[in-house]
């Protein structure tokens, strides 16, 4: 009886395997839940085993080979039966070309992947007329974002058309009956929804957090708006120190854009900005070559604007790092969604006396606690880390400000 | 008898038996108050003994003019309204029996007499006072008026409606009629069939004029060749009326001519039957124009009564009202029916051919500037059509160029208010032309015309 031996999906996300190593030959008697070999996944290394009892008749995807899931990597078979129909090329124990597309024989013909982004399998089961579908397509709406008004809560052009036009309607509906009500999307919430979905799931994010002793920068803050004018927040002591240490670390200064990476030479700060039904990242242009007093007052104007629906395109766009601050809601500490193509960002948190042991003493400390998102593609962990390093050195010792 | 009800629906016609229909299904005890026959004007004196005319008139052309060349010959032809008139007859009292059968299977109380509406929910039937627990439903219908300000008012004998049309022993040796919509055109076709010599005399530019312009204009030369006189944009500036004719003063295109008739039918006009019901002591407010005022739950201003069909405003057609009747019953009975889309209701004129349309005319979108192409298949290269000496007219579908959506559609065809609703369920359900084309038509059928006009709006219509 012939065996195929496939690539077998070794983890839930599997999709291609490595063959480490066989460790049994062509020839060699296998038996069911013998180990053939060893396959690398994206998790880690696993063991293939057999599911049939025989002989080791050929081995096709060869150690260090890939090769995707359910491809054919090696035949059992009795010691003298035909295996020209499984493995033509094997015969004679010579292995295949291996590795993707020399086997090319999956176990179930794959879906043909004509459905764009917006269709999709999963769009493909919402109930939706061919009219709204077209019309969520053209828009780039997608409809799994959209709730339907139709029969049965099929989505129909109406739904399309108000998704489009919701952001002009000016009140707020009631509560239905049910106790529940459906607000259709804002374009802005659509915005953020696309934005951020494309953040999370492809990049790959990791999380870098420090906490940084505060006092100083009070103290400085305290000393500078003392001098009267603009008054200064943390924020913007923030964003300058950002800014700078970004110049020192241009490789966290950068943006992600498939097939290279961007650095850039200037900064162009994105401070992420709460508005009535989302939020939106104006951009501090340059800020690394900007005064505190000039920050802070360009940071309290595009805010404000941004409230007020105000701020063109150009200066909300162009950032090639962003900061979040929730720090004025009381959160200690939290992540960020990267706002692609950017390759970081940091969230910042409220800045809250903490007992520190200090001189082998506990005292109370102003602390605040950052947490950068790196997107693993264009910052390592150690390359962050010392961008954080930085970062928390001149908080600590704002007189960098200056240096 | 009882005399308390969940609802008390005020009318019998299409819009009201099936409001009671509904509520019966919806456990909610019904009754129905007619003053007439149930089923009302539709089943009585509209829709269905007219359509029984119709047949006898298509029956008389295709055997006066098609049965030799099928290869029958038949000898003389001879044609009696008369005879014609009694089957309609028959054909409309059954449909009344149908809907006393319907009432009876679903329970529904019917209360003979004219329900005039008492303030909190109550309707007065002779001197009974009956009383509706949770709502009443008005849907009292229309009725013909004449045209007293041009001196046609209906006399029944000379200057008639179509309620003595219907019921005429011959048909008349001339016949003028104003009015050259929906029923004009079939009163038209009917009575040409039978002999009459057929005056139609239209105020607008056009017959049909609510119609696309090619549909109108396909019904012109039809009828002009069966030998009708057509004025169109022709007002009708006096008449003198006797026992024996009627002279009728016509003024078209800067000139005045009299039309000289044995009979004048007046097919335009109807008055919505608001009056001596009881509406204003109920609360219940009307329109600028005359109907009852109604919200999209076809609620009126009075709490607890809901109007519906006719009286309810625009587009006065039978199968309008039906549905409002549904959405009514569910409305009553808590649930939350799907929006009616007033803008997707077919309108068919059963002439000969039949005119059926749904949606915008070509005109329309132009004065909404919207963006869009048209697809046009005539009958002339339908092979069915071919084999079944059926040729006259056409589909024409009218789609959005972007999204390829379903703006309107005009069919004129001998069948056409058949092979409308292909398209109505298509623009209902928002495909577009493009599922039409995928879904694989029958060959040779007429609906094969349909496919055809909506790949011509695509620029790739195969059989032409």
């Amino acid at each position: 009886m012939i065996t195929r031996v496939v690539m077998e999906a070794l983890s839930p996300t599997m999709e291609e395997g490595r063959v480490v190593q066989w460790l049994k030959h062509e020839g060699d008697a296998i038996k069911t839940g013998d180990v053939l070999a060893e396959v690398e996944t994206d998790k880690a290394i696993m063991e293939l085993t057999a599911r049939g009892d025989g002989v080791l008749r050929a081995i096709v995807v060869k150690d260090g080979e890939t090769t995707e899931v359910g491809n054919l990597v090696g035949v059992i078979a009795g010691a003298d039966e035909d295996i020209s129909g499984v493995a033509p090329a094997a015969r004679g124990g010579q292995g295949g070309q291996g590795g993707p597309g020399g086997w090319d024989t999956p176990l179930e013909p794959t879906a043909p992947a004509t459905l764009t982004a917006v269709g999709g399998e999963e769009a493909r089961r919402i109930k939706a007329s061919p009219l709204a579908r077209r019309m969520a397509e053209e828009r780039g709406v997608p409809l799994t974002a959209i709730t339907g008004s139709g029969p049965g809560g099929r989505i129909i052009k109406r739904d399309i058309e108000s998704t489009s036009s919701a952001l002009t309607a000016s009140t707020a509906p009631g509560w239905g009956g049910e106790g529940w009500r459906d607000v259709p999307l804002t374009q802005l919430r659509k915005t953020i929804a696309r934005r951020l979905t494309q953040s999370l799931a492809p990049i790959p994010h990791f999380f870098l957090t420090s906490e940084i002793d505060m006092e100083q920068a009070a103290e400085a803050r305290a000393a500078l708006n003392a001098l009267g004018g603009e008054k200064i927040s943390f924020n913007d002591i923030v964003v300058k120190v950002v800014a700078m240490a970004l110049t020192q670390h241009p490789e966290c200064n950068a943006w992600w854009q498939e097939t290279h990476i961007r650095y850039f030479r200037d900064v162009h700060l994105g401070m992420a900005v709460a508005v009535e039904d989302g939020l939106i990242t104006p951009v501090v242009q340059h800020a690394h070559a900007k005064s505190l007093r000039q920050i802070a007052t360009e940071s309290r104007d595009l805010a404000e604007r941004a409230r007020a629906r105000r701020l063109t395109p150009a200066e909300y766009t162009g950032s090639t790092f962003s900061i979040s601050n929730l720090g004025m809601f009381g959160i200690d500490e939290f992540t960020a969604v990267i706002n692609p193509p950017e390759a970081g960002i940091l969230a910042v948190g409220a800045i809250t006396e903490r007992p520190v042991a200090r001189d082998g003493a506990v005292v109370g400390r102003k602390r605040m606690r950052v947490t950068m998102s790196c997107d693993h593609r264009v910052i390592d962990g150690a390359t962050g880390a010392r961008f954080l390093q930085t970062v928390k050195r001149m908080l600590e010792n704002p007189l960098a400000i200056v240096w | 008898m009882a005399k308390t009800f969940d609802v008390i629906i005020l009318g019998g016609g299409p819009g009201g038996y099936i409001c009671a229909i509904r509520c019966a299904q919806l456990r909610l005890t019904t009754a129905v108050v007619e003053r007439g026959k149930l089923g009302g004007v539709c089943v009585n004196i509209g829709c269905i003994p007219s359509k029984a005319l119709l047949h006898s008139a298509w029956v008389a052309n295709v055997v006066r003019h098609d049965a030799a060349a099928l290869g029958i010959t038949t000898g003389d032809v001879t044609l009696d309204f008369g005879v014609a008139m009694k089957r309609s007859r028959q054909v409309a009292d059954q449909n009344s029996k149908g809907v006393e059968y319907l009432m009876k299977k679903h329970k529904v109380t019917v209360i003979a007499g004219t329900g005039v509406l008492q303030a909190g929910r109550k309707i007065k039937v002779g001197d009974d006072v009956y009383t509706a627990t949770k709502a009443v439903v008005l849907a009292t219908g229309s009725r013909v008026k004449g045209l007293p300000k041009i001196g046609l008012e209906i006399d029944k004998k000379t200057v008639i409606s179509t309620d003595e049309a219907l019921f005429l022993e011959q048909a008349p040796k001339s016949l003028a009629i104003v009015g050259a919509s929906a029923v004009g055109m079939e009163f038209a076709d009917v009575f040409n069939a039978f002999g009459s010599e057929i005056t139609l005399i239209e105020v607008l530019p056009r017959v049909l004029p609510f119609e696309d312009a090619d549909s109108s204009a396909a019904l012109t030369r039809a009828y002009k060749k069966r030998g009708m006189t057509i004025l169109t944009a022709a007002k009708v500036t006096g008449a003198t009326v006797t026992e024996k004719g009627a002279t009728i003063d016509v003024e078209a295109g800067g000139k005045t001519q009299t039309v000289s008739v044995e009979k004048v039918l007046v097919a335009a006009g109807r008055a919505v039957n608001v009056e001596d019901i009881g509406l204003e002591a109920a609360g219940v407010q009307l329109t600028d124009r005359g109907f009852i005022k109604v919200d999209e739950q076809l609620r009126t201003t009075a709490d607890g009564v809901y109007a519906i069909g006719d009286v309810a405003g625009p587009p006065m057609l039978a199968h309008k009202g039906s549905r409002e009747g549904v959405n009514a019953a569910e409305t009553i009975a808590g649930h939350t029916p799907h929006p009616i889309r007033y803008d997707n209701v077919p309108s068919v004129t059963y002439c000969h051919p039949e005119v059926a349309s749904i949606g915008l005319t070509e005109d329309q979108c132009k004065e909404r500037k919207l963006d869009y192409k048209v697809g046009k298949f005539p009958f002339t290269a339908n092979g069915r059509a071919r084999a079944t000496l059926e040729t006259d007219g056409f589909v024409k579908i009218i789609r959005d160029t972007k999204y390829g959506e379903i703006l309107g559609a005009h069919i004129v065809a001998s069948h056409a208010s058949e092979l409308i609703h292909e398209l109505l369920v298509a623009r209902e359900s928002e495909y577009t032309v493009e599922e039409i084309d995928l879904a694989i038509h029958a060959h040779p059928t007429l609906s094969e015309a349909v496919a055809e006009a909506a790949l011509d709006s695509l620029g790739r219509a195969l059989n032409i």
